[in-house]
């Protein structure tokens, strides 16, 4: 095995592509802003810079190691360079620390405290620029950009997209979409990986935490929460729980705490697209038309296939997502007693989503006209709120949701996580209902972090491809396979987000490698711990079915294209 | 809407070149050549024919000086401002264009779109300095009477 040093220790090289790499290893958390493991390296913000033995300085994001050197991590003149960096990016940064979104977790302060920047001898020359609030699910304040790429990199090489990329040069250097125009006239599909690698607020999630507390203070309102299957194993995160812990119980106490009036379970919502969407299934492969089927329950896929592929639109289940089938059914339960009482039924969607801020505004999701769910919040976004509140979230007790939507499959819970669609349906097609056929279909391939999986399934007497993608550039590649003919598929799921709704736009940060295998592991446990695992044992469902449902599956449960 | 003939034309620079990322700069350069500015509809629309996001391809084009989303008028004037001459007053040279020509530097083309200033940093004629380039014809030791002869002249061929 063979060696370096890193401030004395002496530690073994691997497979490390960079010394960073290994400094890490080593237990020395060196500061960065512009690495991330996932994307290329860039090596602009030179806070990874080390000396070595005679002196040299390197960014070591972008060397790769040798064995035998020596280097240093934190010698006075690295101090020194980091601290000016810092100050040099304050010079020309926004310092309104204290009322920007990004307060006490943005890391350019934590920086800059970290290596004792404590005042900045530069002013701010630059006028302030505009700061683009047109996206229903982002706004860019290019005031407190870095310029670090990690947005541009993020947008271009995990999600295939590339609505913004740096524009000018010099000092007049900024982040942008082309043209200068707003984001809401780019091909941006509102995913928010860009505001999940942001270190500062440059990016951030659009918030719509005031409209909630409105709503809850409306007398004339009742105030329905629905929760959706990733956001139980990420909002502990914030509140010194152990990572992926199911904090659904907890969560439902504090939102009764915060004044909901109502609080449901999503999983119901996917329960419904599981029947949908396996019901849809079944039939085009019976018609063979317009296969491969594409899942609908990513609203930034949906958009994404719009946008860069319009020759496979057709081929989108036309099913709503789990969320925005769930709240139709939820106001025509409440229809007659709203009348009765004079009331408003008010649906806030909790999700790990930004682009679901977006969905919900879309015509086609909508009943008749009207909106069905009346706002969506993130999981950071109900983090901030129980934090208002001050509700010591981590000392609450567990409740269950309210009936009679409290019940769902194991099935559904795995919606937040990539595989997890296809496995809920191949679940409810197959005709053997016993643990056999959980086993089977879990290790048929559609597990697992790999950006593409594939599989093949008998349904009855028919052999049926299967492919699963995450992260828009492995869907946008996969596209192109089917269309020159190199794949061919009759199911495929698409997320946006990498890792599923585990990993998206609104969860909480940083959401390093520990953190992803965490959430899997908490969203499996949801689904091994349910006693009903296939959504056809739902009872509920059947009786919501009969009751509310039948006949109007088309108008309720599906997008009125 | 830009004519149609934009569009053909640049499909013609991209069969040129190639249907390829990397032709961006060269098909870019066509395009500037041909109509002395880049109109920002055209790069989008070679973007997508090349495969470049229009993100990346205005990325491109705002790093270049060069290039130019803004009509030129029909003498395109550099001034050079490098450091010979610089030194040997390039800035009254500039001054005086700007003066004759109701120019300014937010201003750079006059509204009967005749005349363009631009500065540029260096022609590498440093030893005809002060120097500047009326559409690449290169006149060198400039003053300012110089400059206001030269652009009298040139207004009295156009009138």
């Amino acid at each position: 095995m063979e060696y370096m040093t890193i401030d004395g220790i002496k530690v073994p090289i691997e497979d490390e592509k960079n010394i960073l790499s290994l400094i890490r290893k080593a237990g020395i958390d060196i500061p960065t802003f512009c690495y991330h493991s996932d994307l290329s390296i860039y090596g602009a913000c030179r806070m990874c810079m080390v000396e070595d033995d005679r002196g040299r300085m390197f960014a070591s994001c972008s060397e790769q190691p040798r064995a035998g050197m020596i280097i240093h991590t934190n010698t006075k003149k690295l101090q020194k360079y980091r601290r000016l960096i810092i100050e040099l990016l304050l010079s020309r940064h926004c310092r309104d620390c204290t009322t920007c979104t990004k307060n006490g977790m943005c890391e350019l302060q934590s920086l800059a405290y970290r290596v004792g920047v404590h005042s900045v001898r530069f002013d701010n020359k630059q006028d302030p620029l505009p700061i683009d609030m047109s996206s229903n699910c982002i706004v860019r304040d290019p005031n407190k950009c870095i310029l670090c790429g990690d947005c541009v990199r993020t947008c271009s090489e995990n999600q295939g997209i590339g609505a913004i990329d740096f524009a000018h040069r010099g000092s007049k250097m900024q982040i942008s979409p082309a043209f200068g125009k707003n984001l809401c006239d780019t091909d941006c599909v509102g995913c928010g990986q860009c505001a999940v690698v942001c270190p500062t607020a440059a990016i951030s999630v659009r918030t719509n935490v005031t409209e909630v507390w409105d709503a809850i203070e409306d007398p004339n309102k009742r105030v329905v929460a629905q929760i959706a299957p990733a956001v139980r194993v990420a909002v502990g995160d914030k509140f010194s729980l152990p990572k992926g812990e199911n904090a659904m119980g907890k969560l439902v106490k504090a939102l009764r705490i915060m004044g909901f009036d109502e609080v449901y379970d999503t999983n119901f919502g996917a329960d419904l697209t599981v029947m949908e969407e396996a019901a849809e299934f079944a039939d085009r492969l019976k018609s063979g038309e317009k296969l491969p089927l594409f899942t609908s329950c990513c609203p930034g896929w949906v958009k994404f296939c719009e946008n860069k592929y319009p020759e496979f639109a057709q081929n989108v289940s036309t099913c709503r997502s789990p969320m925005s089938m769930f709240s139709p059914v939820i106001k025509e339960y409440f229809a007659k007693k709203d009348k009765e009482e004079g009331k408003q039924t008010y649906i806030v969607a909790i999700m790990p989503c930004t682009a679901k801020k977006d969905e919900i505004l879309r015509p086609d999701n909508h009943t008749g006209g009207r909106q069905d769910t009346d706002i969506v919040i993130t999981t950071q976004e109900i983090i901030r709120m129980i934090k208002q509140v001050g509700i010591k979230f981590e000392t609450l007790p567990s409740e269950a949701c309210d009936m009679p939507f409290s019940m769902a499959s194991g099935g559904a819970s795995i919606f937040g996580i990539t595989g997890g669609v296809t496995e809920a349906v191949l679940r409810y097609l197959s005709p053997d209902k016993d643990h056999t056929t959980i086993e089977n279909i879990k290790y048929s391939g559609i597990r697992g972090k790999e950006g593409f999986k594939h599989a093949t399934v008998t349904i009855g007497d028919r052999n049926v491809r299967i492919a699963v993608v995450h992260g828009l550039k492995n869907a946008s590649d996969l596209l192109e396979d089917i269309k020159a003919g190199r794949a061919e598929y009759d199911f495929v799921e698409v997320m946006a987000c990498r890792r599923g709704c585990i990993l998206g736009g609104g969860q909480p940060v940083p959401m390093g490698p520990k953190t992803r295998k965490a959430r899997m592991d908490g969203i499996y446990e949801v689904d091994q711990l349910s006693s009903i695992r296939y959504t056809d044992e739902n009872p509920l469902i059947s009786q919501i079915w009969e009751d509310l449902i039948k006949g109007r599956e088309h108008e309720l449960l599906h997008r009125n294209l | 809407m830009l004519d149609r003939s934009y569009f053909d034309k640049a499909d013609e620079f991209i069969a040129d070149h190639g249907k390829d990322k990397k032709s961006l700069i060269p098909i870019m350069q066509d395009i500037q050549a041909q109509y002395r500015y880049i109109p920002p509809e055209l790069l989008s629309y070679v973007a997508k024919k090349i495969g470049v996001t229009e993100a990346k391809a205005y990325s491109v084009a705002t790093f270049y000086e060069n290039f130019s989303f803004d009509q030129k008028g029909k003498y395109v004037i550099k001034v050079c401002d490098g450091t010979a001459c610089h030194v040997r007053k390039g800035t009254l040279i500039l001054e005086r264009l700007y003066k004759e020509l109701g120019l300014s530097d937010g201003k750079k083309t006059t509204d009967d779109m005749l005349f363009t200033v631009e500065t540029v940093s260096c022609l590498g004629a440093c030893g005809l300095a002060p120097v500047m380039t009326v559409n690449d014809v290169v006149h060198p030791s400039m003053t300012p009477e110089k400059v206001s002869e030269t652009i009298k002249k040139l207004k009295e061929d156009e009138a």
